[in-house]
């Protein structure tokens, strides 16, 4: 039975429950609500939420656990020499799952009965052929251990979705049944319903929770892993990055974390005097009428994908640098540099950094700014000398995070920055970040058990915890600043 | 006794002058700042869109093509299974024959070139289009139909100037004598440069065809991770906000979670992507490539934005409105949904949107996720096509830069603009539900 028909089928039950739940709460009082405890769609609604919600989470947890399950006892079944030289236990089971997904393309396209297929998986090359036809190209020939372990996943998996289909109708009927049944006059629905709706949201708000036990979990995991294949002291403390793909690569982190941290460095100097002067002038000096028209205007700059910037870095702010700024000074001819990125992030900060000054500027009292004029200062001696040093927390606190925002910036780096990881002082030199090494160890086929795979994970790793110190830094300052003028 | 020379308040002093010189400059560094940020607002958008928009027209070789039924269906019972067997090269061999004869018809000189040469003008994807026109619509065989077939990138180049007649010398793919015989064609009415709908709605081409390379496929799967992101994160959004605003005792566990809503905001996009590759799809078995795995890992970005939103309007709500509904005996859970959620609603919807919106535009989490794979086949229709492989917007973008033929730069800016105008609509719907529907209490 299909996923799509089958949660038609809970979401109907559900319907039909809040019918029949309503119409026995009124036929045991005789048509009488007033006799009721709770209003008579609170009966109803007991009955849909009891045979909805339980089947529901059957459904995603069964989705989930599946394949796992799956997928270990057909690794089971997979021989070593299955394994052919250069291959891994991973690739093996990703032409198992292709093979069978072809075979479920021939079945659905009537193409073939499953008579018809399990003969084909006698014949490994006329298989292959047969698999070609539907799109699955499979490079290498089919084993015919290979292929029964394809069919016996094919079975497991539509035995598993039938069983699953079963047992989750079953726990709706079931849940269905019980709330009927509960049913009666003095029955307090209204207290049993608000009581599974407050469970409800109390779950969803431990999704926030789930979400960083997820991201924790995943990078220590998966860094935990490629410690144990590559020395933690290389990767802490070698200067050299050299992956190479079959083993004895260099893995250091300084190269990136350098790179990293010289975009960061540029995109704040562009970004931090032009946000902060563009929001002490909107904030200060700007009539309302500049005002309304500016402010949103240089927000939109914070509404635009990083994708965007990331091509506008490769066509036309690198090849400008390059032929205006690198080639005439002799500082190099790559087109990807550190300027490029730099400046692009910069750009793309400036609303950050001055939509975050700007609240806090305002924030200053007035009776700061009216005591300073009394004095005879001019405005601007005002601001230099007397609002900014009372907004400098709020503002060190707006960088902070600003910054925060450069180190884990990905697309404009990939596109903007290059990809040749190096320990260098020219800014017009192509360099790498920790986002552009995650990135390119990560996409294509990977390999899940090589350390030039898995130190993505590790990077990952440094990445959030170099992030999450800077956000909590700022959010102290932050509020502390905050807390002084309220 | 002697006097001070009189200085008049009149005639500021040279102290004074200066204060006031540094008060201008001061004033005009702050204007510079706006401009700057204006003016680099400007140049992102006119260098996006000088690039880009010619990728919304493209150039056509126009000729009619005689659909002879003794090559393509020679058993005569035009039956399209049968027809299957005659391959992309027959079809090739044909319209070869046709464009010749085209150019023969309307006395266009051809020059020193090769048949070859003069088919080489036309993208290799026009004999594939043909053979699927004809497919589609056995009854065509027999006849003499009008075909606009793609030319090549360099020729499309050529008429758009990316390509010159020096850069074409140096060129393995194209010959100069080739543009000046689509010169020729031009001035016969043979070749046109005109709107692409295919660009909007055909899938992904390989490397050597960027003429034929279109958005279909990306802004499906744009738009089915948008439904699983809308399905998935208003409820659990608008639910766990509820909780936290209205119902939460203040302790430790609800100060936790607003901490993690805080953090999981700043967190960086790519350690989401990590985060999907190691759970949903290393753990989970998930797909890859698949709408819904983007759309499970935007949804956990997406839900910090609907949360904070949703927050700030479920707070706007006066508790007056609370009081008097707690007053004539409604329970918590009845003001909350009766009364506070309804009047919460526009500002729940705005946030939405702008959530989708950053959700849309999002592209970093869903390169490790598999999306940049090269996907020709349209995923079929949702829930089961939410496991198909696909692409999406900006990733597309990413992939094409990734490149080498120029021509793929040019779709990459089309597509940034058809990105940007998603975002648009987006924005101005946010705005638009925010104007008429705000209260203000």
């Amino acid at each position: 039975m299909s996923l799509g028909l089958l949660l038609l089928l809970l979401l109907a039950l559900g319907a039909l429950g809040f019918l029949a739940g309503r119409q026995r709460a009124l036929a045991a009082v005789r048509g009488d609500a007033r006799d009721l405890h709770s209003l008579p769609g609170y009966y109803g609604q007991t009955v849909a939420l009891f045979a909805t919600v339980p089947a529901l989470l059957l459904c995603l947890v069964w989705l989930v656990v599946q394949p796992a399950i799956v997928e270990r006892s057909i690794s089971a079944l997979i021989l070593p020499e299955d394994i052919t030289a250069g291959s891994s236990l991973v690739l093996v089971m990703s032409d198992v799952r292709r093979i069978a997904e072809g075979m479920d393309a021939l079945a659905v396209a009537g193409a073939a009965s499953e008579g018809e297929i399990a003969a084909l998986v006698g014949q490994p090359d006329a298989l292959k052929e047969r698999l070609a036809q539907t799109g699955v190209a499979l490079a290498a020939p089919i084993l015919p251990h290979i292929a029964e372990a394809a069919q016996v996943w094919r079975a497991q998996t539509a035995l598993g979705g039938q069983i699953m289909a079963a047992a989750v109708l079953a726990l709706a009927v079931a849940g269905f049944l019980l709330a009927l049944w509960r049913i009666a006059p003095e029955f307090r629905a209204r207290n049993v319903v608000e009581r599974f709706v407050r469970v409800l949201l109390v779950a969803a708000s431990s999704v926030a929770i789930l979400t960083t036990i997820g991201i924790i979990f995943s990078l220590v995991f998966e860094s935990w892993h490629f410690f144990q294949l590559y020395p933690a002291r290389d990767f802490f403390l070698s200067l050299t990055w050299a992956p190479k793909f079959g083993g004895g690569s260099d893995l250091g982190l300084w190269p990136l974390l350098w790179g990293t941290l010289y975009v960061s460095f540029i995109a704040l100097l562009v970004a931090v005097p032009i946000g902060l002067m563009a929001a002490i002038y909107l904030s200060e000096y700007a009539s309302p009428a500049v005002r309304a028209v500016a402010k949103p205007a240089i927000e939109v700059l914070a509404g635009i994908p990083s994708i965007v910037y990331g091509l506008f870095a490769l066509m036309t702010v690198g090849p400008f640098l390059r032929d205006w700024f690198a080639q005439p000074l002799g500082l190099g001819d790559s087109s990807s540099s550190v300027m490029t990125a730099g400046v692009v992030m910069g750009i793309m900060l400036i609303p950050y950094v001055s939509s975050l000054s700007d609240d806090i500027i305002n924030a200053v009292p007035q009776s700061l700014r009216d005591g300073s004029y009394g004095l005879g200062a001019t405005q601007s001696e005002t601001i230099r000398q007397v609002v900014f040093p009372a907004a400098l927390p709020g503002i060190v606190g707006a960088i902070l995070m600003a910054a925060s925002r450069a180190i884990g910036e990905t697309m404009i780096v990939v596109l903007g920055a290059g990809a040749a990881a190096k320990l260098d002082l020219n800014p017009f030199e192509a360099m790498t970040t920790v986002t552009v090494k995650i990135v390119s160890q990560l996409t294509g086929d990977t390999e899940f058990a090589s350390p030039e795979t898995l130190v993505a994970f590790a990077l990952g790793l440094t990445l959030f915890v170099f992030t999450l110190g800077l956000n909590i830094l700022a959010l102290y300052i932050v509020r502390k600043y905050r807390e002084q003028y309220e | 006794m002697t006097q001070a020379p009189a200085k008049s308040l009149l005639v500021p002093d040279a102290r004074t002058r200066a204060r006031n010189a540094s008060e201008r400059r001061f004033r005009l560094m702050g204007m510079a700042a706006v401009a700057i940020g204006l003016v680099a607002l400007v140049v992102l958008l006119v260098s996006v869109l000088g690039n880009g928009l010619s990728s919304f027209r493209q150039t056509y070789v126009t000729i009619p093509i005689t659909l002879d039924a003794a090559v393509l269906d020679k058993s005569g019972n035009r039956n399209p299974d049968e027809m299957k067997k005659v391959t992309t090269l027959g079809y090739g061999k044909l319209m070869q024959t046709a464009l010749i004869a085209a150019l023969a018809e309307k006395g266009v000189d051809t020059g020193d070139l090769k048949p070859k040469e003069i088919m080489g003008m036309m993208s290799k994807e026009a004999p594939a289009d043909l053979r699927e026109a004809v497919l589609s619509d056995p009854s065509l065989v027999g006849q003499t139909i009008t075909f606009p077939a793609f030319a090549t990138s360099r020729i499309d180049g050529y008429f758009k100037g990316r390509v010159t007649m020096e850069s074409a010398a140096r060129d393995a793919n194209i010959n100069p004598e080739q543009l000046a015989l689509a010169d020729r064609m031009a001035a016969a009415g043979l070749i046109e440069t005109r709107l692409n709908w295919g660009f909007l709605t055909r899938p992904d081409a390989s490397e050597l065809r960027p003429e034929a390379a279109g958005l279909g496929v990306a802004i499906l799967g744009s738009a089915y991770m948008m439904i699983v992101v809308l399905v998935l994160s208003l409820p659990i959004g608008v639910a766990a906000s509820i909780y936290l605003e209205e119902l939460a005792p203040k302790n430790r566990w609800t100060d936790l979670i607003e901490i993690n809503i805080a953090n999981l905001a700043a967190v960086p996009s790519i350690v989401f992507g990590i985060l999907a590759l190691a759970l949903f799809i290393n753990i989970a078995g998930l797909p890859q490539s698949a709408p819904i795995v983007g759309g499970l890992v935007l949804t956990l970005m997406t839900l910090p934005t609907i949360i904070i939103a949703t927050r700030a309007s479920l707070k706007a709500v006066p508790p007056s409105i609370r009081d008097a509904a707690l007053g004539v005996g409604a329970s918590k859970m009845q003001t909350i949904f009766h009364h506070v959620l309804p009047l919460a609603m526009p500002g729940i919807l705005t946030g939405t949107i702008l959530g989708l919106a950053r959700a849309l535009g999002e592209s970093a989490p869903l390169l490790l996720i598999g999306m940049v794979a090269f996907v020709r086949d349209y995923p079929s229709a949702p829930p089961e096509g939410l496991f198909d492989p696909a692409s999406a917007l900006p990733v597309q973008v990413y992939s094409w830069t990734q490149r080498a033929d120029p021509a793929f730069v040019e779709r990459a800016s089309g597509a940034i603009i058809v990105l940007l105008v998603f975002l648009l609509a987006m924005n101005a719907l946010a705005i638009i539900l925010r104007r008429r529907f705000e209260r203000r209490w």
